[in-house]
């Protein structure tokens, strides 16, 4: 993509009819570091590569729990998710305290659809520049859907976002029509594998994946890193290789969660 | 309005309030806490029903129960609950007791104009692992207390309570000799709701009792009388 000369605003349509701000956009998510989704009959998943930028700082989260039933995954300008988030927790919990019940997933996702369409078309305001991965578990069935910058949002058997998510998306083509009647505990697995497609010279560690899970019987739960070694040394066990412990496991859990950066 | 006698004639001015009885009460321990409500709503001399809560949890560690208008305890527990979840998003941790029990009283004093008539009790672990009790008045009066009861029944309870937790009025035993157990006080607790389910006709059908510690909150339902 190099610059042109229809590309200076969001109100200028391109002869081709696009509108190359939303698609720059879109690039800004595409900067992100990996996220992906998959789902089955029964839970739907988040696995996303949290980036730090150098040894000294924490990893970016990326997984963000909106209510009880549902949780986001995002890529892109952290801080753009940031409101984003606080737009769906307040939604969800106005439905909560208005109807008594959980806000259905697709629901919350049309909103947020119509609210990023709003800032494609308002004189002085900008895209959002993050996609959302959202999953929820909400009249029985699982979700999974996608948002972006330019307003459009789709549901997804399985799905990547972020840098060199096109690895991650082939391994999810690939194995998506075993996905339904899966458990749990190896669409987990499936959503590690595939992110080890797209995690390219990083080595996957404990702190630096983190992992979501939402369903039947299961309240939306970001797993502690400790699990998250477990779905880890069983990727590694199946490809025989060894990872070595260098430090003690408390000391790096305790570090890990007071570096934790909050969100709203 | 007028006579032709010229006295004044009381009309029954319509009440924004209305009372649908029930007795909450709630005895803290030195690691534990307590806490129960009956479940019948009466208006009047009828029954409306034999089963409306009056209580809520709000944390593992704390819970509230109320009694007075159903209308708004429940929209009052409604907003409690709301509040509940956002300041969790906000902090990423639950509620301390002391935090709830301090929001409760501003939720009320919110509407000093136009006041809950609710009655509450909030009870749980404090940030030391110690049972708290705390009780309130219409408009958020908050005092942090060993034991309270509210409600239709509150002034049979009361009494038992004051006798056997704070011993007062006691010849028979001294302070240094009493230890509060979590099994005293939970016999405590079904006895004193029991009895007053016996001579307030507002008290009655089910009790739901639930004890909270370190562990986390333990809930059980039992029936009283029907009559």
């Amino acid at each position: 993509m190099f610059r042109t000369q229809y590309d200076s605003d969001i109100s200028i349509y391109s002869p081709e009819g696009r509108l190359y701000q939303i698609e720059y956009a879109m690039q800004a998510v595409a900067q992100g570091s990996t996220a992906l989704g998959l789902k089955s009959k029964t839970h739907a998943v988040v696995v996303t590569l949290m980036r730090s930028s150098d040894e000294l700082s924490s990893h970016q989260r990326k997984i963000f729990k909106v209510d009880g039933h549902m949780g986001i995954a995002i890529s892109g300008l952290t801080a753009d998710a940031r409101v984003l988030l606080k737009f769906m927790r307040n939604e969800t919990l106005h439905h909560k305290f208005v109807y008594g019940s959980d806000l259905p997933t697709g629901e919350v996702v049309s909103s947020l659809a119509m609210k990023s369409q709003r800032n494609t078309q308002r004189w002085g305001r900008r895209p959002y520049g993050v996609g959302l991965l959202v999953i929820g578990y909400d009249g029985d069935k699982t979700h999974l859907y996608q948002t972006s910058p330019s307003g459009n949002c789709f549901s997804y058997y399985a799905q990547a976002i972020g840098s060199r998510s096109q690895s991650a998306r082939t391994y999810l083509e690939k194995n998506f029509k075993a996905f339904p009647e899966l458990g749990l505990e190896e669409l987990v697995l499936h959503g590690v594998k595939a992110l080890k497609e797209s995690s390219g010279k990083e080595t996957l560690t404990k702190l630096n994946v983190g992992i979501a899970v939402v369903g039947k019987e299961q309240k939306f739960e970001i797993l502690k890193p400790n699990k998250v070694q477990t779905y880890l040394d069983q990727i590694l066990q199946t490809e025989g290789e060894i990872e070595i412990e260098n430090e003690n496991e408390n000391e790096k859990d305790e570090a890990a969660e007071t570096l934790e950066l909050k969100l709203d | 309005m007028e006579t032709y006698l010229g006295e004044k004639q009381q009309a029954s001015q319509w009440s924004p309030y209305i009372n649908n009885g029930g007795s909450c009460l709630a005895v803290a321990g030195d690691d534990f806490a307590v806490i129960a409500s009956d479940t019948r709503m009466s208006l009047g001399y009828s029954i409306k029903t034999r089963y409306s809560t009056k209580y809520l949890k709000i944390t593992e560690k704390c819970s509230i129960v109320s009694s007075g208008m159903q209308a708004d305890i429940f929209t009052l527990h409604k907003v409690l609950k709301s509040r509940a979840q956002i300041y969790e998003q906000k902090h990423g941790k639950p509620m301390s007791t002391d935090a709830v029990a301090k929001l409760v009283s501003r939720l009320l004093y919110y509407r000093r104009f136009f006041p809950y008539y609710t009655f509450n009790i909030v009870a749980g672990i404090d940030d030391e692992g110690v049972g708290c009790v705390f009780s309130y008045d219409a408009i958020g009066t908050l005092e942090r207390v060993k034991y309270s009861a509210s409600g239709s029944g509150s002034s049979l309870i009361e009494p038992v309570l004051d006798n056997q937790v704070a011993l007062k009025n006691r010849n028979d035993i001294k302070k240094e000799d009493f230890k509060l157990t979590k099994e005293y006080a939970i016999d405590l607790v079904k006895d004193a709701i029991t009895s007053a389910g016996e001579r307030d006709i507002y008290t009655g059908d089910f009790v739901e009792i639930s004890v909270i510690d370190i562990n986390g909150t333990h809930e059980e339902k039992f029936e009283l009388r029907f009559d």
